[in-house]
């Protein structure tokens, strides 16, 4: 049952757009810090309702289950988290965003996209599985689950040099045959380059990490976006990408580092983990 | 929409993301960034939709799964920035007081 129209539709995702942000404006202020986080959710809320409210959702049940067990998990992690421990959840929160990104991306994959659809789907799989699993590694370091300096061995920066050429080649053979098997390799070679791109960052750097990650969950989420022709995903994510960056930058400059140097530094030298 | 209209807003929307966090105070870094993890959870928006068109039991499982990563994503996202900012409401107001007077 249809109850709004498209036009409907798109004015509700156009105020989405304007309440997130407000959300993000909202929160340079300490004082309507905690208001404009409750516009941000109520933007996503609007834009949730406009699309079930217009379209034909088939398997209703089941998403709403879905919905439900996501619900079950998050609220009771985030809030009996301790203050001290937050920022390993928005890492979390942000890795499982980014491999729902990499998801929707490889389940477009399978509804036949053209050339240009497919690149775009390619970047979004692999930055969405970079970001999950290099946001569980920033998690189990902040978490003490594995060690939080900086782990370096030898070749790993060699390693990583070949995987990112590995993950080209296939998003090359992805876009070029349209085949599965290279979405599933592209999405595994993401999931490892994520991993080994944090493991060598360490210490006070790795907050920083989150915030960069974060901006890459953006990406891939805008990137969703273009594949599905959504322009509030598109919004959305670029905004996130975007301030995500400055963000990093500005949180990397508040503690006396660049974003280069936190993130090539272990490969550089042995001296340079600040 | 077409493809020139989604690289304008697209453009358009990269700016505005650069220019609305650039006067962020130190103390807010965290609160923002959970923000903004907490802003790209829409993609649940985007897996309800390949979830609520799958049709074959791979797919839509697939699709669940999306469903399921982007809702802690979002939820998880704005509950856990609003207990950030419960601490951070009353302090630095009166901070800024002290500086006034």
């Amino acid at each position: 049952m249809k109850l709004l129209d498209e036009s409907a539709v798109l004015a509700g995702y156009l105020i989405a757009a304007v309440l997130f942000i407000l959300a993000l404006k909202g929160l340079s202020s300490p004082r309507r810090a905690r208001r404009a986080n409750r516009l941000g959710a109520a933007g996503a809320i609007v834009a949730i309702a406009v699309y079930v409210l217009g379209h034909d959702i088939a398997n209703a049940a089941w998403i709403a289950g879905a919905v439900l067990v996501g619900i079950l998990v998050a609220v009771p992690a985030a809030r009996r988290v301790q203050m001290t421990q937050m920022p390993q959840l928005v890492a979390a929160f942000n890795g499982v965003g980014g491999g729902a990104a990499a998801l929707v991306a490889v389940v477009e994959f399978t509804h036949g996209p053209d050339g240009w659809a497919r690149s775009v789907i390619a970047f979004t799989v692999f930055i969405g599985g970079l970001s999950l699993t290099g946001s569980f590694v920033t998690f189990g370091k902040l978490q003490g689950i594995i060690t939080s300096r900086a782990v370096m061995f030898p070749g790993l920066g060699v390693l990583l040099a070949v995987l990112v050429a590995g993950a080209v080649a296939s998003a090359v053979a992805m876009v070029l045959t349209g085949s599965m098997l290279y979405a599933i390799v592209l999405l595994a070679l993401g999931l490892v380059v994520g991993v080994l791109f944090v493991l060598p960052i360490g210490g006070a750097d790795v907050p920083i990490v989150i915030s960069l990650l974060n901006a890459f969950t953006g990406l891939a989420v805008a990137g969703s976006g273009l594949v599905l022709s959504n322009v509030l995903l598109l919004i959305a994510g670029t905004l996130v990408g975007a301030s995500g960056t400055i963000l990093t930058v500005s949180m990397a400059t508040a503690m006396g580092r660049s974003v280069p140097g936190i993130v090539f530094g272990a490969f550089r030298s042995t001296s340079s983990g600040g | 929409m077409d493809l020139f209209g989604l690289v304008t807003i697209t453009v358009l929307a990269v700016f505005l993301g650069f220019e609305v966090v650039s006067k962020v105070s130190s103390t807010l870094h965290t609160p923002l960034m959970s923000e903004a993890n907490a802003i790209h959870g829409i993609i649940l928006l985007g897996a309800i939709m390949v979830a609520g068109q799958a049709d074959d039991p791979l797919i839509l499982a697939v699709s669940l799964l999306a469903v399921v990563l982007a809702t802690i994503n979002i939820v998880g996202g704005f509950v856990v920035t609003d207990r950030m900012l419960v601490m951070f409401a009353a302090k630095p107001r009166r901070a800024r007081k002290d500086d006034a007077s």
